[in-house]
């Protein structure tokens, strides 16, 4: 058995202690989907950092810096600003109006069924392909970082599976925002060390860091190459580079306030001024890690280099290399373990995510009309569908296999959630004229013309293919929902949701009616 | 989920004190989200269209391009800043018109 494996080993039964005294303390649904609504401020902006920073953040932009130098660090910059439309926008009346789901704000003044059908489809799609890419890229880093254990990609696969179901079957909430704050702290201080070690390595000094920066040396067809690491452009090329940014960062800053496992979140602390402070936390957490990314990244190319990282296991295997040149064996075996309780904490949540919208708003509301068929309906169902949805996920990624192009289903999750779920969420709040028809169209118009134009577009047809130019589709995909929305809502007619709007805005706006932590 | 005496929204929803909220609101929120918006897309739309000024260095061996790109991080901490301040202020007007809620009835289960 090697370090590596040790060490995640070891996460792993902190991770199980977590969820068996989670299970008994959890009992109820508000328990089960909102951890009792009892987490505090500072717990649920690391949780929401735990739940938002996957795998792609951490081995993916650091290795985006290593190989690309600025476009890489300017790729992250919008990881953090979009953070800025869930705290101005969606985080506080969601907070007040909803109660388990994002489907619930939809539901407040509008026909719950079909509003609530689409909103479950909508959630699952998000929540499913983003878990297989996470999931994919789990088993691919086991046969990087774990080659000398004996672990194969089905078992990794497997594994993190059968944990994200055990999390969320038995510990509910409660323990998935325990895993999540666990992981949080732990990809911080890795990632901290790793950039104190980096600027030690050149003396803490920024401006030799800097300086090597603007120096770095690589092969290219054979011959070396120096290259300024600052200079943009490296990536992100003539003709659609720019054009893809921008698209890209649509689906950052309007997708980011439309995740439905992030928006849970907001049900887990006791009011909307908490859930306020738990956004300022995050903040503060998701801007440092980028910030740090500039030692990750810039550190990887200078110290390790782009020919030593691409001959020892390739781009997303800069991180963890540059911390075995400055920390060895060990160090290594740490950051490995970071990088996979990274991908752990993020499969909870998607888990508790989906598990959540298909048993309150699918399961109860649209199949049962509402109407409780007993106290722990709701948490039964949601149980049974979060091991469903693990099973599911687990047989889909070793379908996949190893090599699969899965990059793209994450870029595909934040079109969804940029095109669907935030028009149909930002209209709901702030336009009285909007109604159930406006909704399922921004909705239903959203999650097909983001699934459709990275079905034509360079990601999956490839380049010399690509029917759409572009690999974010955000950029034509959210003026579609949102024209969607306003289109349907002007041609129905139906003025039946505006009865509700001065109730939503009260409610929303000064918490009244809002839902209390249960009382333990 | 509504107890025996529902809140009186279309009442609050009128009361001058609710209207004084969302217009202290808006009067953050709107500028505060336009601003973000243009800052933060003014950086993909720079790098991309005009390369040759953002790669102008003006300190050692930054150059605009990457101190644009960090100055994103310090703006958007300032208006989380800025707007947990506000905030405050809201939070008083909101209690403010929920204690208007069953004002003119006798007493009101939590």
């Amino acid at each position: 058995m090697n370090a590596p494996l040790l060490i995640f080993l070891a996460f792993v039964a902190l991770t199980l202690a977590i969820t068996a005294w989670a299970a008994r303390r959890s009992s109820g649904a508000a328990s089960f989907f909102a951890a009792g609504r009892r987490i505090t401020g500072w717990q649920n902006g690391l949780a929401v950092a735990g739940d938002y920073m996957s795998a792609a953040s951490f081995l993916g932009i650091a290795g985006l810096i290593a190989f690309n130098g600025y476009d890489g660090f300017m790729y992250s910059v919008g990881w953090l600003v979009a953070y800025l439309t869930v705290l101005l926008v969606v985080a506080e009346p969601l907070r007040n109006a909803g109660k388990y789901t994002m489907a619930d704000i939809l539901a407040y003044r509008l026909s719950p069924r079909p509003v609530r059908a689409m909103a479950a489809l909508a959630t699952l799609t998000v929540s499913t392909f983003y878990m297989i890419a996470q999931m994919v890229g789990a088993g691919a880093l086991v046969s990087l970082l774990l080659k000398d254990s004996g672990i194969s990609y089905t078992t990794a696969v497997t594994g993190v599976g059968l944990l994200m179901i055990v999390y969320v079957v038995f510990g509910g909430m409660l323990a998935t925002t325990w895993v999540q704050i666990v992981k949080a702290v732990l990809l911080m201080a890795g990632t901290l060390l790793l950039s104190v070690l980096v600027l030690g390595h050149f003396g803490y000094s920024f401006a030799a860091f800097f300086d090597a920066v603007a120096h770095v040396r690589y092969t290219v067809n054979g011959l070396p190459v120096e290259q300024d690491f600052f200079t943009p452009g490296l990536k992100y090329k003539p003709p659609y580079g720019a054009l893809d940014l921008i698209s890209l960062g649509m689906a950052l800053i309007f997708g980011t306030a439309g995740l439905p496992h992030i928006l849970i979140r907001f049900y887990t602390v006791p009011d909307a001024r908490t859930a306020r402070v738990s956004v300022v936390w995050a903040m503060a957490i998701i801007g440092a890690f980028y910030v740090m990314t500039t030692f990750l990244g810039f550190g990887a190319a200078t110290i390790v280099g782009r020919d030593f990282i691409t001959t020892h296991g390739g781009i997303n295997m800069s991180a963890p290399l540059l911390a075995q040149a400055l920390g060895g064996d060990t160090f290594f075996a740490f950051i490995s373990a970071v990088a996979f309780a990274t991908i752990l904490a993020v499969v909870a949540g998607l888990t508790i995510s989906a598990s959540s919208s298909f048993s309150h708003d699918f399961w109860s509301n649209v199949v049962h009309h509402g109407s409780p068929r007993g106290p722990y309906e709701e948490v039964r169902v949601a149980r049974i569908t979060a091991f469903v949805v693990g099973v599911v996920a687990i047989a889909l990624a070793i379908l996949l296999g190893p090599g699969a192009n899965v990059a793209f289903l994450v870029g595909l999750a934040f079109a969804v959630a940029a095109s669907a779920n935030l028009p149909a969420i930002v209209l709901s709040i702030f336009w009285k004229r909007f109604n159930t028809a406006g909704a399922v169209a921004a909705l239903g118009a959203g999650l097909a013309s983001s699934i459709l134009l990275i079905l034509i577009g360079p990601s999956v047809r490839g380049p010399a293919n690509a029917l759409f130019p572009l690999e974010n589709p955000g950029i034509v995909s959210i003026p579609i929902g949102f024209a969607a929305a306003v289109l349907a809502t002007l041609a129905s007619g139906d003025r039946t949701s505006e009865a509700k709007f001065a109730e939503l805005q009260v409610r929303g706006n000064t918490g009244l009616g809002a839902e209390k932590p249960t009382a333990h | 989920m509504s107890s025996h005496r529902p809140p009186e929204w279309d009442r609050l929803a009128a009361t001058p004190q609710f209207h004084a909220l969302l217009r202290a609101k808006s009067a953050f929120v709107v500028p505060a989200c336009l601003f973000f918006c243009a800052y933060y897309f003014a950086l993909p739309v720079l790098v991309g269209y005009f390369p040759a000024f953002m790669n102008r260095r003006v300190l050692g061996p930054l150059n605009i391009a990457y101190l644009f790109a960090l100055s994103q991080f310090v703006m958007a901490w300032l208006i989380a800043f800025l707007y947990t301040r506000a905030a405050r202020r809201f939070d008083a007007m909101a209690e403010e018109v929920v204690r208007l809620n069953g004002a003119n009835e006798g007493t009101r289960a939590q």
